[in-house]
């Protein structure tokens, strides 16, 4: 067993276990973002980032990703001109095959593999940018609000893809509003709150603590 | 008339292997590259340098000036664009920067070869005449035609259909999602600079050969015209630059026949004009709010 544990920015301290799916639940602003984008290398950060025993602080985001740390950014960031299949390609590492391997989970995609990106829905964007990250074969993926500006119907679509990928095993931390769905997915989430972690726990724990419920699932 | 639209096709295939270059790195990095004529004269004296000093062959010439000129490209990145990249500087000082460069490296070459004109050694260039129907052409006009046009298929396929276009391309279109995808942004800027200063290295060769003549300031004429091409054909498109390119030179062309020789170079202003009044986004760019 693989054990990946990630440390980042402003005097916070996480740890994302292999296997296991740790969420970072937090109101707008909290330093969700800004965390994810400090692990992937994308802002200069002072922090640390060991991962699978590696130092990883101060690296080049492909060095990153090459790591085998994979984000799926806010906002999908697709390309949007280019086809549905460049941009799976643009995410690939290894063999071709991969790719019948990625339209055989997202038919949509297979269906729409030569339209360009900017023409699916947001739900089918998310689709994509979800696959392209599994082809880079992550050890750790990184999903930063996954479900931000979805219509309900994909909401729940998309954590129906995650709770599948949790199933196979794979790594994830998650940064989401939608904490409730967030919570149900953890094995273990922390509470952002100005840039501090104010709360940890099993995902469980979190979703019947009083005080979460309050500010986070608007109970 | 076959004469002058033969001449046109010619120099519009040079003005498009300069232009693609400067449309590239524009593309990629949203900066005008004005040490690009620069670089278009160092083709040519690498080239001489290579037939003259080395005694070397034109035909083995012709491939030393690309590579020569495309690790220039790199180089030329490194020391004028790459420091102010990552500081994120304005793309103005980008584009001073490179001129700074372009006024060193010219007074270089003339320290070694003055600032005159000067020939190739007799009989080291190729020449010879073609005749079609009452038509005599220079041949090496026609060879020039002929690579010019296998190297933008050659570029576009390697834009279209490789791995490295498609990481050119993707970091072109947005470079926040090619450092996410892994992408590495410095290699692929490397690769940039080296094809974009290769295709314009050796369209200056091409017109020394085809001329006989080259000089350390060659490629100042080219800056107006890449740039004129650049918005005639869309800012940043590749094909909008070759089809600019070509307009350019049967404009010229044209323009030689039917007016006074004195406006040669107000025909290029002209058009822009023109084009700019017509279609400010370039016959393929894209309209500012589709970029967005």
């Amino acid at each position: 067993m693989r054990y990946g544990a990630v440390e980042a920015v402003h005097g916070i301290s996480f740890t994302a276990e292999a296997g296991a799916v740790t969420a970072l639940i937090g109101a707008n602003g909290a330093g969700k973002s800004s965390t994810l984008a400090a692990i992937s290398g994308l802002v200069p950060a002072t922090g640390h980032v060991a991962f699978e025993g590696r130092d990883l602080s101060g690296s080049a985001p492909h060095a990153i990703v090459r790591a085998g740390i994979v984000q799926v950014p806010e906002g999908r960031e697709i390309l949007a001109r280019m086809s549905v299949e460049e941009n799976l390609l643009l995410g690939l590492r290894g063999s071709r095959d991969a790719v019948h391997g990625a339209y055989e989970r997202f038919p949509i995609l297979a269906e729409r593999r030569a339209l360009a990106a900017g023409n699916l829905s947001g739900g089918e964007q998310q689709m994509l940018a979800i696959a392209r990250a599994l082809l880079a074969r992550p050890r750790l993926l990184l999903l930063d609000e996954p479900s931000l500006g979805l219509a309900p119907k994909m909401v729940a679509a998309v954590f129906e893809i995650l709770a599948d990928l949790k199933r196979q095993g794979v790594t994830m931390l998650l940064v989401e509003q939608n904490a409730l769905r967030a919570l149900r997915l953890a094995d273990r989430a922390y509470v952002l709150d100005l840039g501090r972690i104010t709360m940890s726990g099993t995902g469980e724990a979190l979703l019947h603590d009083e005080a979460v419920a309050r500010t986070y699932l608007g109970g | 008339m076959f004469e002058q639209l033969y001449n046109a096709i010619f120099i519009g295939s040079i003005y498009a292997l300069f232009a693609v270059g400067f449309a590239l790195v524009f593309s990629v990095l949203d900066i005008l590259n004005l040490a690009h004529p620069t670089v278009f004269m160092l083709g040519a004296f690498a080239a001489l340098f290579a037939i003259a000093t080395l005694g070397l062959p034109w035909w083995l010439a012709v491939p030393i000036a690309f590579v020569a000129t495309g690790l220039f490209g790199i180089l030329l990145d490194r020391i004028a664009f790459a420091p102010l990249r990552r500081r994120g500087a304005p793309p103005l000082s980008a584009m001073i920067s490179s001129l700074a460069v372009t006024l060193a490296v010219v007074r270089v070459v003339e320290l070694r070869y003055g600032g005159d004109f000067i020939t190739f050694p007799a009989g080291t260039v190729p020449s010879f005449l073609i005749h079609v129907g009452g038509a005599t052409l220079e041949g090496v006009r026609l060879a020039i035609i002929g690579l010019s046009i296998a190297l933008m298929l050659v570029l576009t396929y390697l834009v279209r259909g490789t791995a490295l276009g498609r990481e050119i391309r993707a970091l072109a279109e947005n470079p926040r999602a090619a450092r996410i995808l892994g992408i590495d942004v410095e290699r692929a800027i490397a690769a940039t600079f080296f094809i974009s200063s290769g295709l314009g290295g050796l369209a200056g060769v091409l017109l020394a050969f085809a001329y006989n003549s080259l000089d350390s300031r060659m490629g100042l004429p080219l800056e107006l015209r890449a740039f004129t091409v650049m918005v005639v054909g869309g800012m940043g498109s590749l094909p909008g630059a070759v089809i600019g390119a070509y307009l350019l030179g049967l404009g010229e062309v044209a323009s030689l026949v039917y007016l006074p020789a004195e406006l040669r170079d107000a025909f290029a202003f002209g058009l822009l004009f023109l084009v700019l009044i017509a279609r400010p986004q370039g016959l393929l760019g894209q309209r500012p709010a589709d970029r967005i």
